[in-house]
C-alpha cells in the first residue's frame, strides 16, 4: 500500500518521506534559501481607485466643503496629521502606527496612465510599472524584473500570494502564487502517473510542480467547518462577511512567510470604486486595509516588522468633486499608503497641488506631482539596494529616480 | 483545420458526454442554436413573477427589521423573522443556480449553454443587497439567454437597461444636475454617475482602445439619466431625473428641446451595437475566448465582417467563426475556465439529473460553489463587470489546479455512483484522440478514484 500526502502529514512525517518526495520533481519542496538581507518588502495593489483625497482630507483647502459636500460633512473622529490633512475616521486604528513613526502617505501621485480612466488598463499599467499600454503590452510585472536583477537573492524567497494570479509579479523570475485553503491527498503512484501526463504540457506541469511543493509549506490541513462557512457566505456575498475574513488571513499568511525567509509579499485588495455613497461604501475597504496593515504589524514580530515597509498603491485617484451620487467617479491623482518599522518617519509626502479648478488636471481631478512609480523605486532601492540604473532602464524603464525621498532609517 | 464532432463539443460545448451524442456538424450545430430552447424548457427556472413575489416578501421584512432597529430592538422578532425567511429561502435560490448546472451537463445543445456563459460574461452584473442577489439567475435568463443569437443592439439594450445592470452600475442614483429633480432638491444636491456610462463603451461595446474620450462618457452619463430600475425590479424612464436637452457621443446629437424620453438611450445603443469598433471588439473576444488566446487574424476578420455585413447579427457571427478553418485547429491552447471544467466533468461521468437535483443547498456549496470558488470563479458572480479573465496563463495558477485536482479526487467519488472504470472513461471524455501517457495513467491508477482524476487532470482534457 503506497503512504497517502497529505499537507498534515507533509509537515508531521516530512522527515520520514523526506527521500522518496525529493526524488519526485513534482514534489520538491520550495527551498527557503536565506537572503542576504533582512528588509522586507510588502506591495499591495489596492483595486477600484482608492479615493486619496477622502482618506487624506486637505482640511487646509477652502473649497473642499464646495466641491465635496457630503463627503467632507463632520469631522468626527478624524485625526489631524499634518500640513491641514486629516485621516479618514475608519483609519483611526492605525493612530499608533503613526505616534510610532511607522505610517507615511504620499499625495498626488500617479502613474503616467491618463484620461481613459479604465480600471483595467489602469491596474495593468501599476503592475506592469511601464509608461504605456499601448504597442506589444509589455506582460511581466515590476515587482517581477526587480527581483529579477537583485544579485544573490534566491527567487524563492519571493512569494505572491492570493486568489488571484497578479501582473505585477508575472514575469520570468518565478513567484509563487498561493492562497491557505486548498488541500489534496493523492498516492505517490498517482503523483508519478500525473507528472507523466503532464510532461507535454510545460505550463500545467510547472503550475502543478509548484502547487505540490508549496502545499507542503503551507500550514495547517483541510477546510474546517467554519472556513467552508466563510467560503458559502463569500459565494453568496463576494464583498460580504467572508470576505472580510478572506483578507485577514492573507494577511497573516503573509506575516508567517515575512517572520521567517520570504522577504518580499505581494497581494491586492479590492472595493475601492466608490461610485455611490461614498461615506457608507469607503468605510469596508478602508477597514480591511487597516486590519490588514495592523495583522502584518501584530503578527510579524518586532524584529521582522522592524525590517519591513508596506507599499499601498491604487491605479488612479477619484474625481476632486463629489459626483452627483454622493461617491467620486475616476480621476487621475491618487494617494500612496506606506507604513512598516523601517520608516524613517511618519509623514505626508508628495507635493500637493491644490485644488482650485486651474490647478486640477482637466479641471476635474486632482493634478499627479509625481509618478507613483519613483515612490515604489525608492522603496525597491531603499530595501535591497538597487542601482538606480537598473531602477531606470530595466524595472520602471523612463523614470528618473530623482534625489532620494529618503523614505527608511 | 476541419470539423471534427469531439473537437465540436471540447471547444464549443461543455465536452463529450457518454449518454448525448456529439454534433455532427457545423449545419447540426446551427441549426440547434436557431432553433427552440429544450433546455431551458427541461430545467426550466420559475417565472419572474415568482422571484419578485419573493423579494417583495424579503423587503416588507426588512423594513419591519429596520423599523424595529430603530425603535432599539435590534435581535427582536422582526430580526428573527427575516433571518429565518432568508434560510428558508436559500434552497429555492440555490435550486436556480443547480438548473442551470443541469442544463450545462445534460443539454444537447452544448454551444447554447455556452454562448450563455459568453455574453452573461460579458455583461456581468450581479446584485449588491438580498433582494437583487436572487434575482441574478433570472438576469441572465430575461436579459442574456433568449439574444444570444439575435441582434447585439437587442442584447445590449436588454443587459445594460436591465434593473440589475442598472443597480450594480449605480445608475439608479444618477441624476442630470439639471433636471427638474435635482433643482426641486438643491440641499441633496444629486447629480450625474458615470459608472454605467463608462462601462457601456469600455466593456461593453467599443471597447477601451475604441474612439471615444472622456467627454463622450460624460455625455452618455447625461443621456442615461432617467433610466433607472424600480423596487419593483423592473425598468422605469423617469423624464424627471433626465438631463434637459441634446447630448452628443461620438459626434452624433441625440434628444433635444422636447421632453426626454427612453427611445434617445435606446437609439444611442443601437449606435454603438453597429459601431466598427463594436464589432472588432465583440470578434476578437468570442475568438479569445472559444479559440485561442491569440486567435487567427483572417478568423477574427471574418467574424467582424459578417457582424458588420449584417447589423450585429450574434448568430451570422457565430456562424463565420464556425466556419472558418482556423476554429477547427488541432492544437488545443485555451485552458478551460473553472466553471466549464467542473460542468464537463459532471457532463463526463453522467451525474444523473435526480442525482443533481438531489443536491440540497450544502451540496451544491460543497461540489460546486466552495470549489469553483478556490478555483478562483465564484459562481458565476465575477466581482467586477469586466468578467471573469479570458488570459488562460489567469486560470493556470498553481492555486488553481490544486483546487481542481482536489475537486477531482473527491467529487466524482460522491456524485458518480459506480465511478466509471478509468480505462472507458477515458475513451468517454476524451473520444478519439487520447494520448497515449492518459491512456496508461488511466489504465495504470491504483484506484478507480485517482484515475478518473488522472483524466480529469491530463491536458487533453483541461484544454479545449
Amino acid at each position: 500500500m503506497s503512504k497517502r500526502l497529505t499537507r498534515r502529514n507533509f509537515l508531521t512525517q516530512g522527515a520520514a518521506i523526506g527521500c522518496s518526495v525529493a526524488a519526485s520533481p513534482l514534489l520538491t519542496p520550495v527551498s527557503f534559501a536565506a537572503a542576504p538581507t533582512d528588509n522586507r518588502l510588502v506591495v499591495i495593489v489596492l483595486r477600484g481607485g482608492l479615493d486619496g483625497l477622502d482618506l487624506l482630507r486637505p482640511r487646509q483647502e477652502a473649497l473642499l466643503p464646495v466641491l465635496r459636500p457630503t463627503l467632507s460633512a463632520g469631522n468626527k473622529g478624524e485625526i489631524p496629521l499634518e500640513g491641514g490633512f486629516g485621516l479618514h475616521p475608519e483609519c483611526a486604528p492605525l493612530y499608533p502606527l503613526w505616534q510610532a513613526g511607522q505610517l507615511a502617505f504620499v499625495n498626488a501621485v500617479s502613474t503616467p496612465y491618463r484620461d481613459k480612466r479604465s480600471h483595467f488598463d489602469g491596474q495593468d499599467l501599476l503592475e506592469a510599472g511601464i509608461a504605456s499600454i499601448e504597442g506589444d503590452g509589455v506582460r511581466d510585472g515590476w515587482l517581477n524584473r526587480a527581483i529579477g536583477t537583485m544579485k544573490g537573492v534566491d527567487v524563492q524567497t519571493a512569494y505572491a500570494i492570493g486568489t488571484e494570479p497578479m501582473l505585477l509579479s508575472r514575469g520570468d523570475a518565478e513567484i509563487t502564487s498561493w492562497s491557505p485553503d486548498v488541500d489534496f491527498i493523492l498516492s505517490q503512484q498517482g503523483v508519478a502517473l500525473m507528472q507523466n501526463t503532464l510532461r507535454g504540457d510545460p505550463e500545467m506541469s510547472a503550475a502543478m510542480a509548484t502547487a505540490m511543493g508549496l502545499a507542503s509549506k503551507s500550514g495547517e490541513g483541510t477546510m474546517d467547518a467554519t472556513e467552508l462557512e466563510e467560503a458559502m457566505d463569500m459565494m453568496m456575498d463576494p464583498a460580504g462577511k467572508g470576505a472580510r475574513g478572506a483578507h485577514v488571513r492573507v494577511a497573516e499568511f503573509a506575516a508567517d512567510r515575512l517572520r521567517e525567509d520570504a522577504r518580499i509579499a505581494c497581494f491586492s485588495l479590492g472595493g475601492w470604486d466608490t461610485h455611490f455613497r461614498q461615506s457608507n461604501t469607503l468605510r469596508t475597504p478602508l477597514r480591511r486595509l487597516v486590519n490588514t496593515l495592523l495583522t502584518l504589524h501584530n503578527r510579524m514580530g518586532a524584529a521582522a516588522w522592524q525590517r519591513t515597509t508596506v507599499v499601498a498603491m491604487t491605479e488612479f485617484g477619484r474625481t476632486a468633486a463629489e459626483n452627483g451620487t454622493k461617491g467620486t467617479d475616476h480621476g487621475t491623482g491618487g494617494a500612496m499608503v506606506l507604513a512598516g518599522g523601517a520608516l524613517r518617519k511618519s509623514g505626508v509626502y508628495g507635493q500637493w497641488p491644490g485644488m482650485d479648478e486651474a490647478a486640477l488636471y482637466k479641471r476635474r481631478d486632482l493634478m499627479p506631482t509625481d509618478d507613483v512609480r519613483r515612490w515604489a523605486a525608492w522603496a525597491l532601492r531603499s530595501s535591497f539596494g538597487l542601482e538606480r540604473s537598473l531602477l531606470e532602464t530595466e524595472v520602471f524603464p523612463g523614470i528618473e529616480l530623482g534625489d532620494d525621498p529618503r523614505l527608511l532609517a | 483545420m476541419s470539423f471534427s464532432s469531439t473537437l465540436a463539443a471540447h471547444r464549443f460545448g461543455y465536452g463529450l458526454s457518454p449518454e448525448i451524442a456529439p454534433p455532427k456538424s457545423v449545419n447540426a450545430m446551427l441549426r440547434a442554436l436557431r432553433g427552440r430552447d429544450r433546455a431551458a424548457k427541461q430545467f426550466a427556472l420559475p417565472p419572474v413573477s415568482d422571484v419578485h413575489a419573493l423579494t417583495d416578501e424579503i423587503r416588507q421584512l426588512q423594513r419591519a427589521r429596520r423599523k424595529a432597529q430603530k425603535a432599539g430592538r435590534d435581535n427582536g422578532p422582526e430580526h428573527a423573522a427575516f433571518e429565518a425567511f432568508k434560510k428558508a429561502s436559500r434552497p429555492e435560490i440555490l435550486r436556480w443556480t443547480a438548473q442551470g448546472v443541469l442544463r450545462r451537463v445534460w443539454s444537447e445543445d452544448g454551444l447554447r449553454e455556452r454562448l450563455v456563459d459568453f455574453w452573461a460574461d460579458h455583461f456581468a452584473a450581479r446584485g449588491k443587497n438580498y433582494s437583487f442577489r436572487t434575482n441574478e439567475a433570472h438576469y441572465a435568463e430575461t436579459a442574456i439567454r433568449p439574444y444570444i443569437s439575435g441582434k447585439f443592439a437587442d442584447l445590449l439594450e436588454a443587459a445594460v437597461l436591465h434593473p440589475m445592470m442598472l443597480h450594480f452600475l449605480d445608475q439608479n442614483a444618477s441624476v442630470g444636475p439639471n433636471s427638474p429633480f435635482a433643482q426641486q432638491r438643491p440641499k441633496q444636491e444629486r447629480g450625474l454617475n458615470e459608472n454605467l456610462a463608462r462601462e457601456i463603451l469600455e466593456l461593453h461595446t467599443l471597447g477601451v482602445g475604441g474612439a471615444y474620450e472622456q467627454k463622450d462618457v460624460r455625455q452618455l452619463a447625461k443621456l442615461l439619466t432617467g433610466v433607472r430600475a424600480n423596487f419593483d425590479i423592473a425598468l422605469q424612464f423617469e423624464p424627471r431625473r433626465a438631463e434637459p436637452g441634446a447630448e452628443t457621443v461620438l459626434g452624433r446629437s441625440y434628444g433635444g428641446a422636447e421632453r426626454a424620453k427612453l427611445e434617445d438611450v435606446q437609439a444611442v445603443l443601437r449606435d454603438l451595437a453597429v459601431h466598427p469598433d463594436t464589432a472588432a471588439h465583440l470578434a476578437q473576444k468570442m475568438a479569445v475566448h472559444f479559440v485561442a488566446d491569440t486567435p487567427d487574424t483572417d478568423l477574427v476578420a471574418s467574424m467582424k465582417a459578417a457582424y458588420l455585413e449584417t447589423d450585429g447579427d450574434l448568430s451570422a457571427m457565430t456562424e463565420a467563426m464556425l466556419r472558418h478553418p482556423a476554429a477547427w485547429q488541432v492544437a488545443r491552447h485555451n485552458f478551460k475556465q473553472p466553471m466549464t471544467f467542473l460542468c464537463s466533468a459532471l457532463r463526463g461521468l453522467a451525474v444523473p439529473v435526480a442525482r443533481l437535483e438531489a443536491l440540497q443547498g450544502g451540496g451544491l456549496q460543497r461540489y460546486v460553489g466552495a470549489p469553483l470558488r478556490t478555483m478562483g470563479q465564484p459562481l458565476g458572480k465575477p466581482l467586477g463587470p469586466d468578467g471573469f479573465s479570458e488570459t488562460d496563463g489567469h486560470w493556470l495558477s498553481p492555486q488553481g489546479l490544486a483546487a481542481r485536482l482536489q475537486w477531482s479526487l473527491s467529487a466524482p467519488v460522491d456524485l458518480a455512483r459506480p465511478l466509471p472504470d478509468p480505462r472507458r472513461f477515458v475513451l468517454d471524455v476524451l473520444g478519439e484522440d487520447v494520448p497515449k501517457e492518459v491512456l496508461f495513467a488511466a489504465k495504470a491508477a491504483e484506484s478507480r478514484r485517482e484515475g478518473v482524476a488522472l483524466v480529469l487532470m491530463s491536458p487533453a482534457f483541461q484544454r479545449m
